[in-house]
């Protein structure tokens, strides 16, 4: 039936219905705006959308691209400087120059006590570190209640991760060289760089003990462990990647800086290889700086100083990555 | 010391007993008054509507609480007739006694034997033929022997949700505690999981003390002897899971079972 009254509507058209049958006249015309309403609300929200998704597109587009350039600046320059060295220091890089001595007010012979000097210095800094930097996020993040005093302590860690590194050179130079009478030696040098990766150190630490998740502790202590076998066996492996992470950056961090060390370890010139912890010693960015400043002919070393920076990044990213390989080992024993 | 335990939960009629237990976090109350009896070798199940403190309840009987800095207990849980909150008592010992299994599995990122030697472990147990014994024996408790005994060295993370729950009830049985506490042990797992670790229950209490925290009231219904309601931080009414499941004497008992709130 309705079909059929369809059709004929259809055939007849709009005009000789409505004069044929008045009962249906409201009905249809009811319908025909409805429709038309529709089609019109239709064609509205598909303007706008047509109108908001070119736009929508173009930020997206505008943006990733932005976000795309800012990650390709970070490779770009990594590229370039050491595109640059390369080009500046592979001359100067021999055999000779990795384990001789400098010679001839350093305008030949090599930067072996340099190499040795940072290498002691920085994995003394991090030994010095690693544990006091572990013991006081533990306490912090595991035992520590909050209140005023904790406040303080972060406050102070805090401050202590902006303090410039030169400030810590003269802290080293004024408590570890003269008030505890080690001398400029590779002792004060190390505690001093110590001193420096703390905050980094402390700070990765309490970010990977927060990461573990609570219902790790929670089984560990339903189980009938104690506070410290569960923070021993449970928590510090879980958080270990994440504690080698800030191991890595304070590596990094000590084996590069200048400052802290020109008061407190590394000296001009000292063709000896230290013998003990209370001998001075010679470090790569020192020399680079002393090189590049105060050398008596800066020009003739120019190749060398390409070349002792070069090796001096070598180091970092070697060391970084002996830590990435260890750190990637452990994350898949944790899995 | 078997013996001796029994002997003391017969005296007293019951294995774990909390009397006019109130529990505060902070300033909020919430618990009151909680008086509540546990049977030796019986499953008792907590139900409530989501915040009504069953929970809480539960982790107040192995000093979990402890672990929320702003937490207050008043009002004595016994274990064996023991005040668990008296000030000598080592809580570390209690725990072991008391066992717990979370909501969420959480094996530790560990081995399967691993995990379950962890208890023996922190409890000074070196031995290592009576470990490995200790730990098939408790995974065949647990119903799982069979599908990890060929992985017992795989991380138990690989394993799926319900045998994670299962290693993790395992776990606990491997330090033979007498009291077994389970906060909603199957809600993050499927119907099949789900009825493995119900079966699982029913097979535990011929030696276990059980008490049960659940949010389906036919999971409470089918697995436990006891069923005690909490609505509020307070203890509405408990008793045979039978009669409060059909002749409930309060009418808010009721209402929740009926399905008319909660």
């Amino acid at each position: 039936m309705m079909d059929g009254d369809k059709m004929e509507i259809t055939k007849n058209g709009f005009p000789d219905d409505r004069s044929e049958t008045g009962e249906k006249d409201p009905n249809q015309t009811g319908i025909k705006v409805m429709k038309t309403e529709c089609a019109d609300s239709e064609t509205e929200i598909q303007k706008a959308v047509k109108k908001l998704q070119s736009r929508r597109r173009f930020t997206q587009k505008f943006l990733f691209g932005l976000f795309r350039c800012a990650a390709l600046v970070n490779g770009l320059a990594l590229l370039i400087i050491v595109f640059f060295m390369l080009k500046n220091g592979i001359s100067a890089i021999t055999w000779e120059f990795l384990t001789d001595v400098p010679r001839e007010s350093m305008t030949k012979g090599g930067i072996l006590p340099c190499i040795v000097g940072t290498v002691l210095m920085s994995l003394g800094g991090i030994l010095v570190a690693m544990p006091i930097g572990v013991a006081s996020a533990v306490h912090l993040n595991e035992y520590a209640r909050p209140g005023k005093m904790l406040r303080i302590i972060r406050l102070g860690i805090n401050n202590l991760a902006g303090v410039p590194s030169v400030v810590f050179g003269l802290f080293g130079l004024a408590f570890f060289v003269t008030f505890l009478k080690m001398g400029v030696s590779l002792a004060a040098g190390a505690l001093t760089l110590g001193a420096l990766t703390l905050p980094v150190i402390i700070g990765s630490t309490e970010e990977a003990l927060k990461s573990v998740p609570n219902t790790y502790r929670e089984a560990s202590l339903g189980l009938g462990a104690s506070k410290w076998q569960t923070i021993y066996r449970v928590v510090l492996p879980a958080a270990m990647p994440g504690i080698l992470t800030g191991g890595i950056l304070g590596l990094s961090r000590a084996a590069g800086e200048t400052a802290p060390i020109m008061f407190t370890a590394a000296v001009f010139f000292t063709p000896d290889l230290p013998s003990s912890v209370f001998s001075e010693i010679m470090a790569l960015p020192y020399h680079i700086y002393v090189l590049a400043t105060a050398g008596t002919n800066i020009e003739a070393t120019r190749p060398l100083q390409y070349g002792t920076s070069l090796v001096l990044i070598s180091l970092v990213l070697g060391m970084n990555l002996v830590a990435i390989i260890w750190r990637s080992r452990l994350r898949r024993k944790l899995k | 010391m078997n013996e001796k335990v029994k002997d003391k939960s017969k005296k007293n009629g019951f294995k774990m007993k909390s009397e006019n237990l109130d529990f505060f976090y902070g300033d909020f109350q919430a618990l009151h008054d909680i008086s509540l009896n546990f049977e030796s070798r019986q499953v008792t199940a907590l139900i409530g509507p989501s915040g009504c403190g069953k929970s809480t309840y539960l982790r107040c009987l192995n000093r979990m609480n402890d672990l929320i800095p702003i937490s207050r207990v008043k009002g004595k849980v016994l274990l064996d007739g023991e005040n668990i909150y008296d000030p000598s008592l080592d809580v570390v010992m209690l725990r072991r006694r008391v066992g717990m299994v979370f909501q969420k599995p959480n094996p530790f990122p560990k081995s399967v034997s691993e995990n379950v030697a962890y208890g023996l472990r922190v409890n000074g147990i070196k031995n290592k033929s009576f470990i490995r014994e200790r730990v098939e024996e408790s995974l065949e408790k647990a119903a799982l022997w069979e599908e990890v005994k060929d992985r017992l060295d795989d991380s138990a993370l690989g394993l799926s949700g319900g045998q994670q729950q299962r290693l993790c009830i395992a776990r606990a049985l491997a330090v033979e505690p007498d009291v077994l506490l389970m906060d909603e042990p199957a809600s993050a797992l499927d119907p099949i999981a789900t009825q493995k670790i119900e079966e699982l229950i029913h097979r535990l209490k011929k030696n276990y003390t059980i008490i049960i925290v659940t949010h389906s009231m036919q999971q409470a219904a089918r697995v436990s002897d006891r069923t005690a309601f909490f609505y509020m931080g307070k203890l509405i009414e408990e008793g045979e899971t039978d009669t409060i499941f059909t002749r409930p004497k309060l009418r808010q008992t009721e209402d929740y079972i009926t399905g008319r709130f909660g």
